[in-house]
């Protein structure tokens, strides 16, 4: 049963990745219906970390664009956002690290990114509660923080955007169904439900990251940067076992986000107390004075991630009418304006503003089967 | 320095330091752990300047007189560690305490409604007032007002009216008719008739109850609606409790089930867990005597001596129908509900006013997009609240359960679970 058209697009998901798409279409005049099951995925549980990553070009072609997005946006943010330009300090623990720090330099430096190096001696000055004999650091003058759960309600109070609570049982191109059985239309559907994607499109190739993280009582001053190990990148980040890695951001309250793990293989919501303290373990090898403060709150999230941690996002190739954003694992807040900008500009066959082919869904699930 | 107990006793409150007693001559390693620096819970609170009944003191003593029971006070519960072991802390370091069965008698707190000013300097919670007087705050010829519902009321104001306070006005929700029928069965107690009189108070006012705290910098008044009038009345000080809220978080997260906003327990005090048991205020609101002899029980059932936890049903069931006639008396009016206005704040710790809850359908969104109970209390205060006022479930408890230095929870063991 048809029952004509509730919207030009309906989004599935109202995380943030959801709001920034229904954001960037509703504000070209169109009207959306943003469909939640409220069942509080990754933009609930993550950092809001705003980051350029360059594990390789399409990533930091995503994450510079998006970057510059949000700074563009920033002045607009209500306060409730909490967006800061702190920037990163990527930390380089031995000679090996600070070589990988060096060429990241080089390389940011090529494209445009703002970096500067922070010699040895020069990173307690910064960062007086880091631990002395740590070789150096990466400072991305550029990267910040916001308060995702917030920016997304911001982006969803816009005129045009109708949001409903509802899960959706069953996706049929530009159709959705409802848990209650009725089904709506729209000119497209856009698939924005992380880690819950798979449930409607069961051949999508993501896959959870469970992730844990702590946020403290306030100490306002403590920590200006968000300090991320370069381990990150050279271990961890590409390991299939758990894993944990150091990741402190400090919040505009004075609180410290502390992080960061992953896991693989599992869907059950549980703070595991073994992987708590290794990941404390691991951020106080960085900052040993973190041992005395008071830690508040622990919870945990999924990254919905992708085989080549690219995003997917683009029409799906053999179900014409959905759209795909995603597959973001850990940058979806920071890529939201940049897979916004992708997808509205394919909806609306225009030239995007990057280009498209890297996270186009086609490298997974094969080329287009309809004209 | 991991320790391991075959009987680990969650607070010593009444109920904790019965169930050591009547599990002491077992002869079993018994742990009492407390948050608080000495025995006694929040009704046996001491201080320098509290008095404590001499049943109270002669417990203590008996506690001390068992070289089998271990109490440490000031420390808190972080973490189920693992199977039977629990991670605590208190003022100096965390560890680990394994244990064979376990009693949770972990009481109860108030109940804070917002109203507006209820955050203005000079107002507490009605038991806040008392714990603080007994700590040592002075309050003589200051003028207070007590408001909300129920017995605590009463014991708050005599409190401060031996500390020379001059209890203005008491304010009980309840109706005259619900107060006076439970009066009535008072001499079915006769040692709460006794307790009664002598905490009456010609002050007490019943149908009436909190409109406003008055004041900028710091309380200068109340406005309070008493049988239907407004009045403003001058004070210094405003204690306010609408009832006793169970502390049932540690015992969810241990797999223990709930009845209704209580612990639920058998005949035995025993939960749904296997070996874990639970007593007094934890289970449902029931004064003192309730949670002395159910905290016996558990003690006596914990150690398998079900003869003694047996001959003590009849005393149990004697103070549950005070219990019920007690919480039938001063169950809360829904006007309560509407007293906060869009400006006042609801969570204090984040400074979130009501109009940024009201429009929520549940808990969880309404803390992702206000930062409710985000705080340092972690909706301790405002959870109870919300809860009375929208019926909002909490959220299931998660370590740390207390606010905890990182260097506790580096104590749990990081290797993976095979």
């Amino acid at each position: 049963m048809n029952q004509g058209l509730v919207a030009d697009v309906i989004v599935i998901g109202a995380g943030i990745i959801g709001a920034a798409c229904a954001q960037a279409l509703a504000r070209r005049g169109l009207r959306v219906l943003v469909l939640d099951a409220g069942l509080q995925g990754a933009t609930a549980a993550g950092m809001g970390h705003l980051l350029v990553l360059d594990d390789n070009p399409a990533e930091l072609a995503l994450s510079q664009y998006s970057l510059q997005r949000w700074r563009e946006q920033a002045p607009g943010l209500p306060e409730g956002c909490a967006y800061r330009n702190n920037g990163t300090l990527w930390l380089a623990a031995n000679a090996e690290e600070m070589a990988v720090a060096h060429s990241k330099y080089l390389d940011l430096q090529t494209q445009g990114v703002a970096c500067e190096l922070i010699a040895r001696n020069a990173l307690r000055v910064r960062e007086p509660e880091l631990r002395e004999g740590l070789e150096g650091g990466l400072l991305i003058n550029g990267d910040g923080i916001l308060y995702a759960p917030a920016t997304a309600n911001w982006m969803l109070d816009t005129a045009g955007i109708e949001q409903r609570r509802a899960r959706v049982s069953e996706v049929d191109g530009n159709r959705v169904c409802l848990d209650d059985g009725q089904w709506l239309s729209a000119e497209a559907v856009i698939l924005a439900n992380g880690i819950q994607a798979s449930d409607l499109c069961p051949e999508l190739p993501i896959e959870p990251k469970k992730g844990h993280l702590l946020i403290t009582d306030r100490y306002p001053g403590k920590v200006t940067h968000t300090l991320v190990e370069l381990g990150y990148v050279t271990s961890a980040h590409n390991a299939t076992g758990p894993s944990t890695a150091c990741n402190i951001q400090p919040r505009p309250t004075g609180q410290l986000f502390i992080g960061a793990s992953r896991q693989f293989g599992t869907t059950d919501p549980q703070v595991e107390g073994w992987m708590l303290a290794k990941m404390l373990k691991r951020a106080a090898e960085y900052m040993p004075g973190l041992a005395q403060l008071n830690g508040i709150r622990a919870w945990t999230g999924f990254r919905a991630a992708s085989p080549d941690g690219l995003p997917l996002i683009g029409e799906h190739p053999s179900r014409k009418g959905l759209w795909l954003a995603v597959g973001h694992e850990g940058l979806g807040v920071t890529t939201a304006p940049g897979t916004a900008d992708l997808l509205v500009a394919q909806l609306f066959n225009e030239t995007p503003p990057l280009a498209a082919q890297d996270y186009l869904p086609q490298r997974f699930l094969g080329e287009a089967v309809y004209a | 320095m991991n320790e391991y107990a075959d009987l680990l006793i969650i607070g010593a409150g009444p109920a904790g330091m019965s169930a050591a007693l009547a599990a002491a001559p077992s002869g079993a390693r018994i742990i009492v752990l407390d948050d608080n620096p000495l025995p006694g819970g929040q009704i046996w609170r001491d201080g320098p300047l509290a008095r404590l009944p001499n049943q109270a003191r002669k417990m203590r003593e008996r506690l001390h007189t068992h070289s089998n029971i271990h109490h440490h006070a000031g420390t808190r519960v972080i973490a189920c560690s693992g199977p039977r072991q629990l991670l605590v802390e208190d003022a100096d370091h965390g560890w680990l305490i394994g244990y064979d069965k376990l009693i949770l008698c972990t009481g109860a707190r108030e109940l804070l409604l917002p109203f507006p000013g209820w955050t203005l300097p000079g107002v507490t919670g009605a038991g806040g007032l008392q714990a603080l007087i007994k700590g040592g705050l002075p309050v003589q010829d200051q003028r207070v007002v007590i408001a909300g519902s129920g017995p605590l009321l009463l014991a708050t104001a005599a409190t401060a009216k031996h500390s020379g306070a001059d209890v203005l006005h008491i304010a009980e929700q309840a109706s005259s008719s619900a107060v006076a029928g439970f009066a009535l069965q008072l001499p079915r107690w006769p040692g709460k008739l006794l307790q009664s009189f002598s905490l009456f108070d010609r002050h007490y006012h019943t149908g009436s109850h909190i409109v406003a705290a008055l004041g900028n910098e710091r309380l200068e008044g109340v406005r309070l609606r008493k049988q239907g009038k407004i009045v403003e009345l001058a004070c210094d000080r405003l204690a306010c409790g609408f009832g006793l809220i169970p502390n049932t978080q540690l015992g969810q997260a241990l797999g223990c089930a709930l009845d209704g906003t209580a612990l639920a327990v058998d005949v035995w005090q025993a939960t749904g867990r296997a070996d874990h048991y639970a007593a007094g205020e934890c289970t449902g609101f029931g004064g003192s005597e309730l949670a002395l002899v159910e905290g016996a029980i558990a003690g006596h059932a914990a150690v398998n001596n079900t003869a003694a936890a047996r001959h003590l049903w009849p005393r149990r069931a004697r103070w549950q129908r005070f219990a019920t006639a007690l919480n039938r008396a001063f169950s809360l009016d829904p006007q309560l509900k509407s007293l906060a206005q869009a400006d006042t704040l609801v969570c204090r710790c984040e400074d979130v006013p009501y109009a940024a809850l009201a429009g929520h359908t549940e808990w969880r969104a309404a803390k992702l997009a206000s930062r409710c109970g985000m705080g340092a209390c972690q909706g301790r205060v405002c959870g109870g609240a919300l809860q009375y006022l929208f019926d909002w479930q909490p959220s299931a408890p998660r370590p740390p359960f207390s606010p905890a230095r990182i260097e506790t929870l580096m104590c749990l063991d990081d290797t993976p679970p095979a």
